[in-house]
């Protein structure tokens, strides 16, 4: 579909003297997920070329963080993918506890794990919902965000917070959670499980959907490992890549899950169906790992009794990442002794994921389009930071 | 069997003809038609914002007038007192007729469907190929807004529209056309009245091949009014709004009440031409004049018969609706394949399959009924075997039952 023999033989009508466009797509269009743009190039409705334009959102972030000091910095992450806050606030935590050399405990963990699960059901459950949306099917959609609002009533009770949580802290967590919210989540995930089968039904294996995101969009294996792309994106194309098996953080090696990989079910291994079909599948792992960390979650600390509100983390550099709902978040801490971080980098999934989209587009029709960006599933907060 | 307008005119005592005839079948008809259209647009857009909001679990408008239904009325109000809005670079002649030309399209069609025996405004005897031909302009009016709003995303859905209106009238026309070989008619008024008594004498069930070509019919009329799963052209995800991107205001407004009354018009068509029209299908009603007697019993009647036919529109613009909410759309491409690959050869097939029956079968005496005595119960048992198919399908509503639901309130 990308061969150039492929689009000159698009471009050429024969005796039809045709005219390319420039299609100025974004940053405000309903499917850009966000202040997106892209610039297509195309030949009616066929993509020649696309290009994408970033940094509409820029907030300097990591400037940011080296001004303010370690604690002050953790609500600053909640912005970056801001449907997964609980993932950013725990990669940042892991980072500046390497420097630390502090062991959080037991309970906390748990805690970081069950928290980070539910975030990513809820983050998956959006990713789905406004993919059938891009797709014309605007009911998923409600129904995604029924169980959505779900997860974040539990996550409120805990925080207080919808979205920004500001949750998971150096050390440990901000808060206990009790009794009740752990029966809550545990109703949750008896109730969530015959739902998946639920949108299964509505939009999944729906004839119109099948057609609309097989084939399309097709990102080989070699292609998404070259881009640097991770997550869903990387494990549609067929590779068995999860932080979370392969450099297990928290607690995540006593659990038992697996690691749905795209088999290319409606078309071709690594189209828009396999990555819409691995968060699919990931929502039912997450439940999952949910389920077995209610089972085991022991009694005790919540938080680390020795790390003080401001920390003070030795000169020396870490990087951690973490398997964020969009893929591999790193953070790369180097301290000089003080109070504030002297550099803080971040590597977001959706700015890597995002740059295959020219490579993928190529020779698409515009409805085509919108299916792809959607199946890449980008966070704007965490591609422009 | 005058007509309602003869009728009105010779009270009124006016020539049809005359100038005097001309002013008042204004008066005696775009009047009330241009009412009746306002209200069909009223009632079905809140229609469509209850079962939407039905299908998604939610409950829609509550708060203007009773379960929302003055919510529409107050849209029209607040479309009403926005600032008439011309980009600085369209077509400003092209920009304002545009809208005009796709309304008077979808409100010409009003004058020769019928609402009851008497009342119609034309009984033309091209009635179905009236349709067809007004029904087609739809597409230069939108082609014309796409052009003169001077905007790229409102150029591709004019093109869609375009491309999508003209490649669907063929599979419509020709199941039209299977109707009209078996009615020996293009007359609405006489289609529907070789469709009078039992439910059985419905053109539904009349032979094995008008339930397909029913089906070919609806297919294209959803593609005929830009309906999902054919919405491309204002495939809100993919191009804004397409063609009415840049209108607002009453303009839009305009837009939006054609849409739903070209949606009244092809459903009313399905009904006339497969449903039985006017006729509730159960003959001591259809014919109550017999019975009452007089003026009372010709209104009474009448009333019946637009009664018949409005409830029967609405059931099968519910439909649409529930299509709508249901099914993702389709690409450009597909919609071109399932048109050109699949509807028209079967369109054409079914022509000749239904014409070659109504040539052998068609004058036997009583056949028509026995068939459609058969046909209707083969219908039924269809339709009981699909729930209970689609009740095996779907497992989750029978898990749900047995888990416990996390409350929200908690």
């Amino acid at each position: 579909m990308t061969d150039a023999a492929e689009i000159e033989r698009i471009k050429d009508h024969g005796d039809v003297r045709s005219e390319e466009m420039l299609l100025n797509m974004g940053p405000q269009h309903p499917s850009t997920h966000g202040v997106f743009r892209v610039v297509i190039r195309s030949d009616g409705e066929i993509i020649l070329d696309a290009e994408s334009h970033i940094g509409y959102l820029h907030r300097c972030f990591e400037k940011i963080c080296e001004s303010v000091n370690y604690t002050k910095a953790t609500p600053y992450t909640d912005r970056l993918d801001y449907l997964m806050a609980m993932g950013n606030n725990l990669g940042y935590a892991l980072a500046v506890e390497k420097l630390l050399g502090v062991e959080v405990p037991e309970r906390a963990q748990y805690i970081r794990v069950i928290v980070t699960e539910l975030s990513r059901i809820a983050s998956h459950l959006l990713a789905i919902g406004t993919y059938g949306m891009d797709i014309g099917a605007i009911t998923p959609f409600l129904y995604c965000f029924r169980d959505r609002e779900k997860i974040l009533y539990i996550l409120e009770t805990i925080c207080g917070q919808r979205l920004n949580y500001n949750y998971v802290r150096i050390g440990g967590v901000a808060y206990d959670v009790d009794d009740a919210m752990l029966k809550m989540t545990r109703e949750f995930c008896d109730y969530f499980l015959p739902r998946v089968m639920e949108y299964n039904d509505l939009l999944t294996y729906n004839g119109i959907f099948l057609e609309r995101t097989g084939n399309v969009g097709v990102l080989p294996a070699d292609l998404a490992i070259a881009y640097g792309c991770t997550g869903p994106v990387l494990r549609g194309s067929g590779v068995k890549r999860d932080l979370r098996k392969d450099a297990p953080y928290a607690v995540y090696d006593r659990f038992d899950f697996e690691i749905p990989v795209g088999s290319g079910e409606a078309g071709t291994v690594g189209d828009c169906f396999d990555r819409y079909m691995v968060r699919m599948r990931e929502m039912i792992e997450s439940t999952k790992i949910i389920q077995q960390a209610l089972d085991q979650i022991p009694e005790g600390d919540f938080k680390h009794p020795k790390v003080k509100l401001k920390p003070k983390v030795p000169a020396g550099d870490a990087y951690t990442a973490v398997e964020n709902a969009r893929g591999e978040l790193g953070f790369y801490l180097i301290a000089d002794g003080s109070d504030t971080a002297f550099r803080l980098k971040c590597r977001s999934p959706a700015f890597s994921n995002v740059s295959v989209l020219h490579e993928i587009s190529r020779g698409a029709m515009v409805a085509d389009m919108v299916a792809i960006i959607g199946s890449l599933d980008i966070v704007m907060g965490e591609i422009d930071r | 069997m005058e007509s309602y307008f003869t009728f009105v005119s010779s009270v009124l005592g006016f020539e049809p003809t005359s100038l005097l005839g001309f002013v008042g079948a204004i008066a005696v008809w775009a009047v009330p038609i241009t009412a009746f259209v306002s209200v069909v647009g009223l009632v079905s857009i809140w229609l469509e914002r209850k079962i939407s909001a039905h299908i998604q679990c939610r409950v829609g408008p509550m708060e203007v007038g009773p379960h929302g239904a003055l919510q529409t009325l107050a849209d029209g109000i607040k479309l009403l007192g926005k600032e008439d809005l011309v980009p600085a670079q369209a077509d400003r002649i092209l920009f304002g007729l545009a809208p005009m030309l796709v309304f008077a399209s979808t409100f010409v069609g009003f004058a020769v469907i019928p609402f009851s025996q008497k009342a119609v405004i034309a009984d033309l005897n091209l009635g179905i190929f009236f349709l067809a031909a007004v029904g087609s302009l739809e597409a230069i009016g939108v082609v014309m807004a796409g052009w003169s709003s001077n905007n790229k995303w409102s150029l591709f859905g004019a093109i869609r529209a375009a491309t999508q209106v003209v490649s669907y009238e063929i599979p419509l026309g020709l199941s039209l056309l299977a109707v009209v070989v078996v009615a020996g008619s293009m007359s609405l008024n006489d289609i529907t009245q070789a469709q009078s008594g039992w439910v059985w004498n419905w053109f539904l069930f009349r032979n094995p091949f008008m339930w397909a070509v029913f089906l070919i019919y609806f297919i294209a009329s959803l593609a005929e009014c830009k309906r999902a799963p054919f919405d491309l052209p204002e495939a809100e995800s993919e191009l804004v709004s397409g063609f009415h991107t840049e209108y607002s205001g009453m303009r839009f407004a305009i837009f939006f009440l054609a849409e739903y009354g070209a949606m009244y018009i092809v459903s009313a068509i399905a009904v006339v031409l497969f449903f039985g029209g006017w006729y509730t299908g159960i003959p001591f009603l259809d014919h109550i004049s017999g019975s009452i007697g007089g003026t009372t019993g010709v209104v009474v009647e009448n009333l019946i018969g637009a009664g018949t036919i409005i409830v029967k529109s609405f059931l099968l613009i519910c439909v649409q609706m529930w299509i709508r909410w249901t099914l993702p759309r389709i690409r450009l491409d597909q919609m071109m394949d399932l048109c050109l690959k699949y509807l028209l050869p079967f369109s054409l097939v079914l022509l000749v399959a239904v014409s070659l029956w109504q040539a052998f079968q068609g004058p036997i005496d009583g056949g028509n009924s026995v068939m459609g005595m058969i046909m209707l119960a083969a219908t039924v048992a269809s339709l009981i075997w699909m729930r209970r198919l689609a009740g095996r399908v779907s497992k989750a509503s029978a898990l749900r039952r047995e888990l416990p639901v996390v409350k929200t309130g908690l």
